[in-house]
């Protein structure tokens, strides 16, 4: 009875709190709505636009691309020199609409407006008053132009509006822009902000672009000073300059005539070049990670499937084909929820590939033991007719699968290293699948099946361990991590019926010079030939890299034919 | 043994022979037009809309009656972007289905695979496609742009309007990269141009791992000095490219990236956002204004049942092609390839750009050069064109080897490679 009426009591006190949390977030929501409300009042009764914004804007609607530039700067001008704060804002939002290509022209109103792309839709903004105006049909809109020279009008004048902007990011790019155009306006406008700047990075910037102007002077002491700053630099204009500086001109005569001031541009750039040397090792060991983490997923199921079974599968490639292929159906599926897509195709990929792979055990190689030849030939017509079946179901074309937001663009280290985070991504998931795939072997009761069954066979059996289940499971097993690689592989390259033939010799390489049935073998294989074939490709080419792989893998397969790391008990037929 | 009565036997047998008879009289009466372009593998994302292009064509001629009262019968096969196939298909185009004209071929190398065959069995084939020049075959009508109408004016634009100073040359490895940008080092260091300034680098086909030479771009120009991508990378390379173009955060701005294989077809496939202000060397673009263009995209609409399928220049080559051929057959009154081919030179048609087309001597059109800059959608802006048509010429004038050398098919040189110099003709003399 007691405890029916504590429960009854406790119950009360949650709908009491519950009820009070409802009214508290009800009032907090409610002040936020009246908030925007008088800012929308506030922005309804701003000021009307000044006569020479108008006129300025009614010419912008009807200038051809050569008039444009004079237009910029007058609509610049007025931007930095009037008093309205408003002003300011609405120019910048002009000019990155522009440079968006998102400003329009409303032929009927004779109104220059702002379109924004939503989901299935547009909107129409009046710049002026950041209203949304009424939307009709897309043709009653004229585009403002834009060209490639006018988007370089456009960012320097947007870098000298934004050099007194709040944000860190957009000071930062500012600074670039005008560090690269360093015209006597622009270095004044630097030298009145960095007097106000309170970020280090930014104003760090700011001084090697005053710095870089001053090595033109004649002061001697201006530039000793300029060449203290400038040490140690990666900004690539830097060293360009210094470059330029220490040349010698038609005549033969040194451009700098000052002995001393040599020397220190010359010790300035020997650190640079030491430095830039150093990056760019880091950043091609990066390239030949990334490459090699393909190379290792696209080889590792081959790995396992070899050294257990002893099965050539040429249709390993296609596992990989089907993978990339089940991504683009999940993305079709859910065209709102890329990011998802990729995450779930991840699973669904290795489900797919290793149906298909316990299918082509179950169906093909189980009846042909024991005969390597008709295996090879037996895949190698199975990966024609997978290959033609995805030609007939989807298209013989290339399918675009696209790759999320958080897989495009870069980390700028710093101005000579940038890491792409669609690269980086996939290093580290290739590493999981391999540190996932270790568990497997070394925990799991499959594992220790596998590892028994590619030992000694027989004995296994001997053992009780049903070896007919174990081979379905390994195919299964190294197919599905195909199909894994080719969700990864998705993202960087086409995905299009012969994705698995470009693949299917580089992971027959990695896999006889790492050396069969070995996880790690395989690891240190694909990694070190990625990362060889990165650092012989600047020197001679893509295609001579290659070659020279290929030969180093033959002449190393003469001294050890079971490759790296050969497997232990293994045996050979 | 049943003895069959012939009454039972008489109806099935003229069943049977008059149907075969109507299938005889029907092959007899059509003309036969090989279609040569790659369905499936690196290029097919380039050539299955020519192919479609020639269907197109081929059904609206009949549409008009046929040709010299004849219907016209496409007959389609696939080289699969195999350049030892398209050898052997061209056989079979001319041996086993006796083909009268074969429109065709997009990489140079599928094309000179062709070229023996042609010139063996007397066939003809339309090449629809910008190429390196170099070459100029009784059995081939070239209608695309050879590189004194896209190449050199492209380079001209990037020096003399954007002022460009370094130049990055990237091409897919086989002839056609390597001959244009043999040409073009040779145009660059003729305009005084430097070896330090100039950066030459070959992928293969279907290459997707552009990081390090996109590092190795971004570092060639950031010296300060303008520097411009000069790109015949070919075929679904150019997609991995250009996204890591934009992934490294090279923007048009900085450095520009003119391409001579990307149309309004290759981007149609992939976001377009990161290319926007990349440009490209043409003599035709779907966006181009004009009764002729409109009347093109709308038939073509109509067809392919598709309002978002785009046009591109080697769409507007093969309809030249198409519409000189059956002019040059109405012309000779037969479709054998001798009396056509010598029917050819001189034939105008419109182009879909407002301006005529004419087939010269040397077996090339003259044509207008255009340079757009990729937009959002995937359409180009034309932000320069030249003021008149370009002659094609075969033989380019940079190189110390063709300088002298000209194309004339009619009488009395009937010579593919006629040195004026040394009044020789080497190589096929008719």
């Amino acid at each position: 009875m007691r405890s029916r009426k504590n429960s009854v009591v406790v119950s009360c006190v949650l709908f009491m709190r519950m009820t009070l949390v409802f009214l508290v977030l009800t009032v907090m929501c409610a002040s936020v709505f009246a908030e925007e409300s008088i800012a929308g009042n506030e922005k309804n009764q701003t000021l009307a636009p000044q006569p020479e914004l108008s006129a300025v804007l009614t010419s912008l609607s009807q200038a051809n691309l050569s008039q444009m530039p004079n237009l910029i700067s007058a609509m610049e001008k007025l931007g930095l020199e009037s008093t309205d704060p408003d002003m300011h804002r609405i120019i910048m939002a002009i000019f990155q609409a522009q440079l968006a290509g998102n400003l329009y022209y409303r032929k009927n109103e004779k109104q220059l407006v702002v379109l924004r792309k939503l989901d299935s839709s547009y909107e129409v903004l009046d710049p002026l008053s950041q209203k949304v105006l009424a939307f009709e049909t897309k043709g009653q809109l004229q585009k403002i132009r834009v060209n490639n020279r006018l988007r370089k009008n456009l960012n320097a004048s947007l870098a000298r509006m934004t050099l007194l902007s709040p944000d860190v990011g957009l000071r930062l790019q500012a600074v670039d822009q005008l560090m690269t155009h360093s015209t006597d306006e622009n270095l004044s406008l630097l030298k009145r902000a960095r007097s106000n700047e309170t970020d280090s990075t930014v104003r760090e910037k700011m001084n090697i672009a005053l710095a870089l102007a001053a090595l033109d002077s004649t002061d001697l002491e201006s530039k000793q000073q300029a060449i203290v700053t400038l040490a140690g630099s990666l900004e690539p204009l830097v060293k360009a300059k210094l470059e330029a500086k220490l040349a010698k001109d038609d005549q033969g005569h040194f451009v700098e005539p000052n002995k001393k001031l040599r020397a220190a541009m010359q010790q300035a750039l020997t650190d640079i070049e030491f430095k830039r040397r150093v990056y760019a090792f880091i950043e091609t060991l990066f390239f030949g990670l990334s490459l090699g983490s393909v190379l290792l997923l696209a080889a590792i199921g081959l790995s396992i499937t070899f050294g257990v079974m002893g099965v050539i599968n040429m249709a390993h490639g296609e596992m990989i084909m089907l993978g990339a292929y089940t991504t683009y159906v999940l993305q079709t599926l859910m065209p709102d929820a890329i990011g998802w897509a990729l995450v779930l195709s991840i699973p669904a990929a290795f489900v797919v590939s290793a149906l298909v792979g316990i299918g082509i055990e179950r169906g093909i190689i189980r009846f042909l033991k024991g005969r390597p030849l008709e295996t090879l030939l037996a895949t190698f017509g199975l990966s024609l007719i997978l290959q033609q079946a995805v030609r007939t179901v989807f298209s013989p074309l290339n399918r675009q699968v696209v790759s999320p937001q958080w897989m495009s663009g870069a980390l700028h280290v710093n101005p000579v290293l940038s890491i792409t985070y669609g690269r980086l991504y996939v290093i580290v998931f290739s590493f999981l699948i391999f540190v996932l795939l270790l568990f497997i072997m070394k925990r799991t009761v499959l594992g220790l099946y596998v590892m028994a069954v590619s030992q000694n066979r027989d004995m296994a059996k001997a053992m009780g361990i049903r070896t007919e289940w174990v081979d379905a499971m390994t195919f299964g097993l190294g197919s599905g991590i195909a199909g894994m690689a080719g969700v990864a592989l998705s993202q960087l390259t086409n995905v299009g019926p012969n994705l698995g033939q470009a693949y299917i010799i580089d992971s027959f390489m990695v896999v006889v010079f790492g050396g069969v049935g070995n996880l790690w073998g395989t690891l240190v294989g694909g990694l070190g030939l990625g990362v060889v074939n990165k650092f012989l490709e600047p020197m001679v080419g893509a295609v001579l890299a290659k070659i020279l792989v290929l030969v180093a893998i033959i002449l190393f397969i003469q001294k050890r034919p079971r490759g790296l790391f050969p497997q232990k008990g293994r045996v050979v037929e | 043994m049943k003895i069959i009565p012939f009454k039972k036997v008489l109806v099935p047998l003229l069943v049977v022979g008059s149907f075969s008879m109507a299938a005889l009289v029907q092959a007899a009466d059509t003309i036969k037009i090989g279609v040569l372009h790659s369905l499936s593998g690196t290029m097919a994302i380039s050539e299955t809309t020519l192919k479609d292009t020639v269907l197109m064509m081929v059904d609206e001629q009949n549409k008009k009656g046929g040709l010299l009262g004849k219907k016209l019968e496409a007959v389609v096969v696939d080289p699969a972007s195999n350049w030892p196939l398209f050898a052997e298909k061209t056989r079979e185009l001319l041996t086993k289905d006796k083909v009268d004209v074969i429109f065709g071929c997009w990489t140079s190398v599928s094309r000179k695979s062709a070229l023996p065959v042609l010139e063996e069995l007397n066939g003809l084939l339309f090449y629809p496609v910008q190429y390196e020049g170099e070459e100029s075959s009784k059995n081939v009508f070239y209608t695309g742009a050879a590189p004194n109408q896209q190449a050199i004016p492209a380079v001209d634009y990037l020096m003399n309007e954007l002022g460009v100073k370094r130049w990055v040359l990237a091409g897919t490895d086989y002839v056609y990269p390597r001959t244009t940008n043999k040409i073009l080092e040779a145009y660059l260091k003729a305009k005084g141009v430097s070896d330090k300034d100039i950066m030459i680098n070959y992928t293969p086909f279907g290459h997707s791992d552009w990081q390090g030479i996109v590092a190795d771009i971004k570092k060639f120009g950031s010296t300060g000095k303008a520097t411009a991508v000069v790109s015949t990378i070919n075929g679904d390379a150019n997609v991995p490219f250009y996204k890591e173009l934009a992934n490294q955060g090279v923007s048009a701005e900085d450095i520009p990236v003119v391409a001579f294989s990307v149309g309004e077809e290759e981007l149609s496939g992939i976001d377009t956002k990161p290319l926007v202000g990349h440009l490209a060397a043409w003599n035709y673009f779907q966006s181009i204004e004009g009764k002729e263009n409109a009347a093109f995209i709308k038939k073509w609409h109509d067809y392919i049942k598709n309002d978002k399928r785009v046009t591109n220049d080697p769409m507007e080559a093969t309809y030249i092609g198409f519409n000189m051929w059956v002019k040059a057959v109405e012309k000779a009154g037969t479709t054998k390839v001798d009396a056509v081919e010598k029917a050819m030179i001189g034939v105008t048609t419109p182009n879909l750009t407002g301006g005529m087309a004419k087939m010269n001597k040397n077996h090339h059109l003259s044509k207008p050069v255009l340079i757009g800059e990729i937009q959002d959608n995937g359409q180009f802006e034309v932000v320069w064109e030249t003021k008149g048509l370009v002659e094609g010429d075969a033989w380019s004038d940079f190189l110390t080897g063709s300088k002298d050398i000209i194309a004339d098919w009619t009488e009395p040189t009937r010579c593919g490679n006629y040195n004026t110099k040394t009044k020789k003709c080497s190589g096929q003399n008719f």
